[in-house]
């Protein structure tokens, strides 16, 4: 008796998670349709397009877009393709989000392990530095850049960007090094070592999770921003972003619109990959700050 | 001088002074328990002699040199703490030679004084693990290692064994007892466990509420306790303090204290000081630990003044080793400490037998000793 009605509650709940599959299964492709339907039409040439019909597949599969939309396309005024773009975008990401992870880390251990007088008002105001829009601060960076004469360049990105990142990515490693031991630093402080020790030899490698969170979490803001660069890096500085809009506003001939979804999905590209490469760091570092494991 | 001198050393918090005047010179080997409920000090006046800590006001010396404004590393100290503090990220033989690293030592003096200190504590086996692979007394091992390592001028430990369970407590509080008999280091040990005070110190220095309220040899500590709190806060059961009324029968002082039926019982005092006689006709406490109370056969043969007291056994607790014998004097609960076997049971009247020479008295409103 006991195994019949045992078998039966199995049954039951195989048929509830098959339904719950489904379901999840449904959504996911809800939510890859946009995805879907953006490679598809890379992969088309641009007549099957305007054709009228965008959901269906090539029936005649080619490159060509993609090739077009790296080296060949005419970005603003220059046939460069995105190629120049996307390096500046990796020329300002890499080094805005490693900059404003490491000043963040440094912020974090010294607010969380160095007690100073003010230290809270200090946290408070970087934290509220994560809420200010974006928009408040254009004129007067504008006018810091102009006088650093950085402005259009690279580098003026790259210090807005970090200027910006340091509110949040010293929030993630506050909260992360306040539940880090204490007694860890104060151990290190009787072993003799200094400062920067401590920070490099014992905090650092342990914070593996928070630093993929933070990594990932500028990386996709940095990337992603349009504003910043559309203000403040015109012409060949331009970050991807930027140049993506150019490729699909500029004005002159037919809009090779299998074109435009190839180059948005370079323009997307990086983002993902860094979800994917890293992003099961990214709950568990979430997860870190507030429950101790 | 003392090899460590603490000379009238004070702690504030702004306008809250939590630690007062602590005075303690502690001699070449001595090892000293710093003993006191949570929030009495000891551990912040052991983070001061880290150096973890500022100095309000007084000064700390370690063999002579005032270290109130030496870096923690300078004062040639090593510290256990009690959560172990071991580098995560470290191998256990890391985690030792971290201190020696940072000292600039050479890296083969190093790898020798680590075999040195991993053959003295056993753990040669684990010196390529990582510290979340160790067990809990396996870390503290490695805690003691990374604090011997360093050959200091005084050890500190802050409550290194409250971490353990009961059993590896024990063993550990021998083994670090053994250590010091064989290395005759300097030793300052916080704790809040009066047995581990007991057992391990050479001298124990009682805190409560930031006082240092007294300083002395377990022995001292345990037989003439300054003050009501002393007495209570040290020894397990705690001292039996029953009010009471000190008398003149016959021409000698006695202790008066109720029994269980409320009659009047009197217990003469021997060779009283002279400061009893202010408290003539007086109420004091009186104090009584249990294993001066027990059954007339199981008294101490060598004690002076030995006086019989009938009352009503209230419960009887045999606790292996001891019975545990509870009756109401002076409307508390008292309890007796006596041999496995005495011949004791609940609801009937016992004569117990007071060891006099073990009684102590406090004056009520300041708590403070008669003596």
């Amino acid at each position: 008796m006991a195994i019949a009605s045992n078998e039966s509650a199995m049954r039951s709940s195989n048929v509830t998670r098959m339904f719950i599959y489904l379901v999840l299964l449904l959504f996911a492709l809800f939510y890859l349709l946009p995805f879907g339907i953006m490679l598809v039409n890379s992969l088309k040439p641009l007549s099957e397009i305007t054709e009228g019909n965008m959901i269906a597949l090539p029936r005649e599969w080619t490159i060509e877009p993609w090739l077009s939309a790296w080296s060949t396309a005419q970005i603003g005024v220059e046939p460069t393709g995105l190629r120049p773009y996307f390096i500046n975008s990796i020329a300002m990401a890499v080094p805005a989000v490693a900059i404003s992870t490491v000043l963040g880390a440094l912020n974090g251990y010294v607010l969380t392990k160095w007690h100073f007088r003010g230290a809270t008002w200090i946290f408070g105001l970087l934290l509220f530095s994560c809420f200010i829009p974006f928009q408040i601060v254009l004129i007067p960076m504008a006018r810091i850049l102009g006088i650093l004469d950085i402005a259009g360049t690279t580098y003026g990105l790259i210090l807005v960007h970090v200027v910006y990142g340091i509110g949040f990515s010293t929030l993630y490693f506050r909260n992360y090094y306040a539940a880090f031991p204490t007694e860890l630093v104060r151990a290190a402080q009787i072993d003799g070592a200094g400062f920067f020790q401590i920070f490099w030899r014992i905090m650092l490698p342990s914070s593996g999770p928070i630093i993929a969170v933070c990594c990932i979490w500028q990386f996709t803001n940095i990337w992603n921003d349009f504003l910043f660069g559309a203000s403040f890096a015109s012409g060949g500085a331009a970050p991807m972003t930027v140049a993506l809009n150019n490729l699909v506003n500029s004005s002159t001939g037919v809009r090779e619109y299998n074109v435009h979804f190839a180059g948005a999905i370079m323009a997307a590209g990086p983002t993902l990959l860094v979800y994917i490469v890293a992003g099961r760091y990214f709950v568990r570092g979430l997860m870190a700050g507030s429950v101790k494991g | 001088m003392g090899f460590l001198d603490i000379n009238n050393v004070t702690k504030s918090y702004g306008a809250v002074e939590v630690l007062h005047k602590v005075d303690i010179q502690v001699q070449e080997g001595e090892f000293l328990v710093l003993v006191g409920p949570s929030g009495c000090g000891k551990s912040t006046l052991l983070n001061m002699i880290a150096g973890l800590e500022g100095i309000s006001s007084g000064e700390i010396a370690i063999k002579d040199r005032v270290v109130n404004n030496i870096a923690p590393a300078k004062r040639n100290i090593a510290m256990v703490f009690q959560s172990y503090a071991l580098y995560p990220n470290m191998t256990v033989g890391k985690n030792i030679t971290f201190g020696l690293e940072m000292q600039g030592t050479p890296k083969a003096e190093r790898d020798k004084a680590m075999a040195d200190v991993a053959q003295l504590l056993q753990i040669e086996n684990l010196l390529d693990r990582k510290p979340g692979q160790l067990s809990g007394g396996q870390r503290q091992r490695v805690a003691m290692g990374r604090a011997l390592v360093r050959d200091p001028d005084v050890f500190l430990f802050d409550e290194p064994l409250s971490n353990l369970d009961a059993k590896l407590r024990v063993d550990m509080r021998t083994e670090i007892k053994k250590l010091h008999q064989k290395l005759g280091t300097t030793i300052v040990y916080v704790t809040h466990d009066q047995i581990e005070a007991m057992t391990l110190s050479t001298r124990i220095a009682v805190m409560y509420d930031g006082y240092v309220q007294q300083l002395g040899t377990p022995k001292e500590i345990y037989d003439n306790p300054a003050n009501l709190f002393v007495a209570t806060f040290m020894g397990s059961p705690a001292m039996n303090v029953l009010s009471s009324k000190l008398v003149e029968m016959n021409g000698a002082i006695h202790a008066q204290i109720t029994g269980a039926e409320g009659q009047d019982q009197h217990l003469r005092i021997e060779n009283a000081p002279d400061a009893y006689r202010a408290y003539l006709n007086k109420e004091v406490m009186l104090g009584i630990r249990p294993e001066a109370i027990t059954d007339p056969e199981g008294a101490d043969r060598n004690a002076r003044n030995i006086q019989m007291l009938t009352n009503t056994v209230s419960v009887t607790e045999p606790a292996g080793a001891d019975t545990f014998v509870s009756t109401t004097l002076s409307g508390k609960d008292c309890i007796a400490r006596m041999r496995a076997d005495a011949d004791v049971h609940p609801n009937q009247p016992f004569e117990f037998a007071v060891n006099m020479d073990k009684a102590v008295l406090f004056d009520p409103k300041t708590e403070d000793r008669i003596a």
